[in-house]
């Protein structure tokens, strides 16, 4: 049973990364990368790595898929010219990809390694994942942790720094110029008659 | 019962499908991010299966700080896309020249 629905999700899990590569609109490539999103996140489920598949989902689909999304529909793209290359670089790229598939798949069903001897462990019995996790987050991997929250904070500074706009919108103010400001360039002294009142 | 072949070759067949897709989209940025945010997610998928078919934890803590650092990866890297949009209106590689390189 585990198997069959493996099975299901892992071809899901390919059939969108297809879509994601072949189709002509990002917007439905976006969406497409959701859907593999979800479906690796079941298979990770099926591995036993909840907090993750969980954290998959919340994340990637929920902050970073959202922010493509965006991104996708803020720019306005013309769709016509970027498939021009496409059916040029195509039997390079099945080329490519076979070759990787052979030499990768030799490697994980050589004998040498015997991948297939490692037996499904049960952990669900012990502890639950996330507290799993968080033990070895929190003591072993600790000052890792932080620097993969430093690594955010920059990220965060980086993209607001520079997606900020430097327009005329902003009033903000020079100091040099400030300073070095003379009374010429503030005070005008008009010259005119005196009026009469008028009875 | 899954056994660890099955999860390392939809990983690897994963990693591959986002190389060809990089050979197949080489003009548009964003298809470009798609295939590397693919290409992170095989790589996890085999940190995973590893976690579980060893039995070892250490494996998942990575796929935590990968899972950070991909995020970050694509934040920046929208933001850069946004900025040279606004400044070239073009996001296709080929008119990307400015540099000469």
């Amino acid at each position: 049973m585990t198997q069959i629905i493996f099975y299901i999700f892992g071809a899901m899990l390919l059939l969108s990364a297809t879509m994601v590569v072949v189709i002509k609109n990002p917007i439905h490539a976006a969406l497409f990368l959701v859907l593999s999103f979800f479906s690796s996140a079941a298979v990770w489920l099926l591995l036993n790595a909840e907090f993750l598949a969980i954290a998959l989902v919340l994340v990637y689909v929920g902050a970073v898929m959202v922010l493509f999304l965006f991104v996708v529909m803020m720019l306005d793209i013309n769709l016509s010219t970027f498939k021009d290359g496409f059916a040029r670089y195509f039997p390079l790229g099945i080329i490519i990809a076979l070759l990787m598939v052979v030499a990768m798949g030799m490697i994980v069903g050589s004998d040498y390694f015997a991948t297939d001897t490692y037996k499904q462990i049960d952990t669900s019995m012990t502890s639950s994942n996330t507290k799993l996790l968080g033990y070895a987050i929190y003591t072993d991997y600790l000052y890792q942790f932080e620097i993969a929250g430093a690594i955010l904070l920059v990220a965060i500074i980086a993209a607001i720094s520079l997606s900020m706009s430097k327009s005329k919108i902003t009033k903000s103010t020079h100091p040099n110029e400030q300073v070095s400001v003379k009374k010429e360039d503030r005070l005008r002294v008009v010259k005119m008659k005196t009026e009469k009142k008028e009875e | 019962m899954i056994t660890l072949p099955e999860v390392l070759l939809l990983g690897t067949l994963l990693f591959c499908i986002s190389v060809a897709g990089i050979f197949l989209n080489r003009k548009n940025v964003l298809i470009l991010l798609m295939c590397i945010e693919l290409m992170l997610l095989s790589v996890n998928i085999n940190f995973i299966a590893f976690s579980h078919f060893l039995g070892d934890i250490h494996g998942q803590v990575f796929v935590f700080f990968i899972l950070t650092v991909a995020a970050a990866e694509s934040a920046i890297g929208l933001a850069i896309l946004v900025v040279m949009f606004r400044n070239q209106d073009t996001i296709n590689v080929d008119e990307l020249n400015s540099m000469k390189g």
